[in-house]
């Protein structure tokens, strides 16, 4: 009696311990499931660090030789193996600096536009308009500034730029030399028009985010549109708007191939904005299949290096900007 | 009494009057974008269109100075586009499922988030470097399938945020729905969540493959070129942005001819795809 009685409390023990055949399959299922995206998640999170490590790795040979004066020599010469970064970041910079100069204020009046004044049956097709913009591959506007827009340039508006400002005291430098066409200013120029979707996107976004109430309140006390969007609208989304246009600044910084085909790529530094010049990526596209020696390689790679430092930076700040708009806007609402 | 008001009337005239050229300015933005816009792709049309014919789908790229087409470089790029979205697709919706669904805890999904927002914007030569780097340097050749590594590496994040997007759409209820019902949460989401997300995540793909068709820089270092036809994956391959590059660039006007005949299938093939994605989306 008893021996029966444990004999089947142990049975029912045991049987609810180990759960029937597939009962156990669903749970063997679930943690593979679970497992295998998981391991596809932390794929993902590692790929930034194994692209990083990679990048040192292959540089190792001139971050040895050359420490922290890479970043300041102006030589690039391979015959001589002599190499610095100072030409390409000093064209990419300049080059994203021009393409912000201009490519920030179109984005600020187009996101005006879109928000606030279009009628609401235009809105969706201008955006779709502007963001096609983004969707045609950088290699064709390369190819345009190249054969379309630079010889136009040359011809028709930097004899202009270097008339009016090639004589004045500080700018002047800046103007001055031939017009060909391929520089720095084209590059600038075609990088602003690549970068004006993907700014005014997270402007649009964000200034849609505004609570009506206090657009409302503003136009009520007799606001005009314009101060309602540069007192109100501005302000309070100010987090978000330098979010977009650092997001337009990374992508500005590794833009390759446009600038790779009206930089003009040269080695060279130069004060004028109409002089050939030399960007982190476009000199990777140029030489980079055709180094000779390992140091020249090195070299190259330590410049990815670079840019690839550069980029990550501009775009974490970017998306903590973002991210702490979010924050707030899921406080206050 | 009117010459308190007159002060005012003069600010509030200036006020309206710096509305208006503001407002004016705000206009000329959209056109300025516009314009641009316009401008690339009616020279893109006229001058590609120019260069379509049958014998670009039918040659191979010429030598300078002879006739050709496109026919290697067109397979090429498909060829790797495709096996960059096949090895891309199933490692971004699985990354993605994670976020959405299993990573409301924790620290990996949020880090994950975050980093995949950096990568979507990462420049994509750098992304070429690495897949050298670790692939081409250590097989010493230059090949079909660094090319679709490269790509695929392109895919992933795009795949990512898009999966993660979408089912963070899905409403709760629905998986509680299922879940109450008995369905182990594999089933749930294979079952549920992904049926309900479907179009999205479609969406996603259709975008990741309109990104990967006319990237260039990763390709540089990867697939090379190749002037022949080739269909082995294992050898340097030709694709459509490597060859508009090198056409673009050299003085020869049949291998300029050429670029543009490229440019414009690459232009189409792309902003076709995004259409497409937009229809699917709004459905």
């Amino acid at each position: 009696m008893t021996a029966t009685a444990a004999a089947f409390e142990t049975s029912e023990r045991s049987a609810y311990n180990q759960p029937p055949k597939p009962v156990q399959r669903v749970v063997w299922m679930d943690a593979f499931f679970k497992n295998l995206t998981r391991f596809f998640a932390f794929f993902v999170f590692a790929m930034l660090a194994a692209i990083l490590i990679s990048l040192v790795v292959h540089s190792q040979l001139t971050l040895s030789k050359f420490g922290f004066n890479f970043l300041f020599n102006a030589e690039w010469d391979p015959v001589t193996e002599e190499f610095g970064a100072l030409v390409p970041i000093y064209g990419t910079l300049v080059s994203s600096a021009i393409a912000m100069a201009i490519g920030i204020p179109v984005s600020f009046g187009i996101a005006l536009f879109l928000t606030e004044l279009s009628p609401n049956w235009l809105k969706r097709p201008l955006g779709t308009a502007i963001e096609m913009l983004a969707a045609i591959p950088s290699i064709i506007y390369g190819m345009w500034g190249l054969f379309v827009f630079a010889p136009l340039f040359a011809e028709h508006v930097q004899p202009v730029l270097i008339k009016t400002f090639g004589a004045l005291p500080i700018f002047g430098p800046l103007f001055k030399g031939p017009a060909m066409g391929i520089g720095m200013l084209t590059a600038g120029i075609i990088l602003a028009i690549m970068v004006i979707p993907f700014i005014t996107a997270v402007m649009r976004d964000v200034f849609e985010l505004v609570p009506p109430l206090l657009k409302e309140s503003a136009y009520g006390l007799g606001a005009t549109t314009w101060e309602v969007v540069w007192r109100v609208v501005l302000p309070y989304t100010k987090i978000g708007v330098v979010g977009g246009v650092m997001l337009g600044l990374g992508r500005a910084l590794g833009e390759t191939m446009a600038v790779t085909f009206v930089i003009g790529n040269a080695h060279r530094l130069s004060t004028s904005l109409l002089a050939p010049g030399n960007s982190i990526a476009s000199s990777l596209a140029n030489e980079f299949t055709e180094a000779v020696g390992d140091l020249h390689s090195s070299a190259l790679i330590e410049l990815g290096l670079i840019l690839f430092l550069i980029t990550t930076i501009v775009l974490a700040l970017s998306k903590l900007l973002l991210l702490q708009l979010s924050k707030r806007e899921g406080r206050e609402t | 009494m009117s010459s308190a008001i007159a002060p005012l009337n003069k600010i509030y005239r200036r006020r309206r009057m710096v509305n208006a050229l503001m407002l004016f300015i705000s206009g000329l933005t959209l056109l300025f974008g516009l314009f641009w816009l316009a401008w690339i792709i009616v020279t893109l049309f006229y001058e590609g269109f120019n260069a379509l014919g049958p014998s670009l789908f039918t040659q191979n790229t010429p030598p300078p100075g002879s006739n050709g087409g496109l026919l290697n470089a067109i397979v090429g790029s498909f060829l790797m586009a495709m096996m960059g979205t096949l090895i891309g697709t199933p490692v971004g919706i699985l990354a993605g499922t994670y976020l959405a669904e299993f990573g409301r805890r924790g620290w990996l999904a949020p880090a994950t988030r975050f980093i995949n927002d950096i990568l979507l914007s990462a420049p994509s030569i750098v992304i070429g470097l690495f897949i050298y780097s670790v692939y081409v340097a250590k097989v010493s050749h230059f090949s079909g399938w660094a090319g679709a590594l490269a790509l695929s590496l392109i895919v992933i994040p795009v795949v990512v945020r898009t999966t993660d997007d979408m089912l963070k759409l899905v409403p709760d209820s629905l998986r509680e729905a299922a879940v109450a019902l008995g369905a182990p949460a594999w089933k749930m989401i294979v079952f549920v969540s992904y049926r309900a997300a479907r179009a999205g995540i479609v969406t996603g793909i259709l975008l990741a493959v309109a990104r990967i068709s006319g990237e260039t820089a990763p390709l540089l270092f990867t697939s090379l070129n190749n002037q022949f036809w080739s269909l082995n994956m294992n050898a340097p391959m030709a694709n459509l942005p490597v060859v508009i590059f090198q056409f673009a660039m050299s003085p020869y006007p049949d291998w300029h001819r050429l670029a543009w005949g490229g440019a414009i299938l690459i232009t189409l093939g792309v902003l076709g795809l995004n259409i497409l994605a937009r229809v699917m989306f709004r459905r």
